[in-house]
């Protein structure tokens, strides 16, 4: 634990970074890329809130579950990937401009 | 101000810059990049707080494995550079719902998370994995880890195993050169002499194939 600074300052922390994760899903519809790497950014503050409370409440229950957060993340980064990779031979561009196209 | 409540801000701070970065930056190369800024950030916040195998966890993960396996990406598909963004349109509802989200946060987090209230009260003290300070924290993990979440353990090699199946299918191309194909006749017609030499080796000596 650092002194002078509380769980609170991690909690700010992490929302902060859970909140531009979360925008950048929204404001980066023109690459599908982009809105993977945020999703890893959401990822990233969940991870942060999970080892400051246990850290701080001496339980080490809370980095175990951090573990089981990384594998699913890295599961969902090369399944995201492939998806990009299939979508990228379909359509020969990243942007997820929904109107053209759908069939059924 | 003490050094390491001067460290905390300075990681914090580049971290919340670094993710900025990756939202904001034209090129992908360039957010690919402050993504890997921003992990090596919060593996060393995870390092000031006392999970070390957490954070070099983070490093050989993230920094290793995924951020290069953006790069890769970035690299192989050649997506085009300029990148236009339509952040002013999006950018006033974003910012209300991101205000209110912090401010919800923040205050629930000052109203009712003051640690020492509930420390008296021992309210996050239902599970017994305590924290040991004198074994290490990388033993105390894997004391718990292969012990007692040994079948979730195992549930989340299932799930990797899962996705390596499902990237792979995703992107394979020629589907039918890899398709095993059973000639019952050549199957039984097999003897053992045709497949199966037994060979004795002697010390020091190889075998001629």
């Amino acid at each position: 634990m650092i002194p002078n600074i509380d769980i609170i300052h991690f909690i700010i922390l992490a929302t902060i970074i859970f909140t531009i994760g979360v925008s950048g899903i929204f404001m980066n519809r023109k690459n599908l890329l982009n809105m993977l790497m945020s999703i890893e950014l959401v990822f990233l503050a969940v991870n942060i809130n999970m080892v400051a409370f246990s850290a701080y409440n001496q339980d080490l229950l809370g980095q175990i579950f951090a573990i089981f957060i990384l594998v699913i993340t890295g599961a969902e980064a090369a399944i995201g990937i492939a998806i990009l990779i299939v979508y990228y031979n379909l359509r020969s561009k990243l942007d997820i401009n929904l109107k053209p196209k759908m069939q059924g | 101000m003490l050094f390491s409540t001067f460290l905390f801000y300075q990681f914090a701070i580049f971290l919340i810059i670094s993710a900025f970065f990756v939202v904001l930056s034209r090129n992908t190369v360039t957010s690919a990049m402050f993504l890997i800024f921003a992990f090596v950030n919060a593996s060393a916040l995870f390092l000031m707080i006392g999970a070390e195998f957490l954070a070099m966890l983070f490093i050989i993960v993230y920094v290793g494995a995924i951020a290069i396996l953006f790069l890769f990406v970035v690299m192989m598909l050649d997506v085009d550079k300029k990148r236009q963004y339509n952040v002013r349109k999006y950018l006033p509802i974003l910012s209300l719902i991101s205000a209110i989200f912090i401010t919800q946060i923040y205050i629930i987090a000052v109203s009712s998370l003051e640690p020492t209230k509930y420390l008296k009260k021992g309210y996050f003290f239902l599970s017994h994995y305590k924290i040991n300070n004198e074994i290490s924290n990388s033993k105390a993990i894997g004391d718990i880890l292969y012990t007692d979440f040994f079948l979730q353990f195992q549930l989340v090699g299932l799930i990797l195993f899962v996705a390596m199946i499902g990237a792979i299918v995703l992107t394979l191309k020629e589907k039918d050169k890899f398709k095993k194909v059973q000639i019952i006749s050549d199957q039984v017609a097999r003897k053992k002499k045709d497949s199966v030499e037994i060979v004795q080796v002697g010390s020091g000596k190889g075998v001629d194939v």
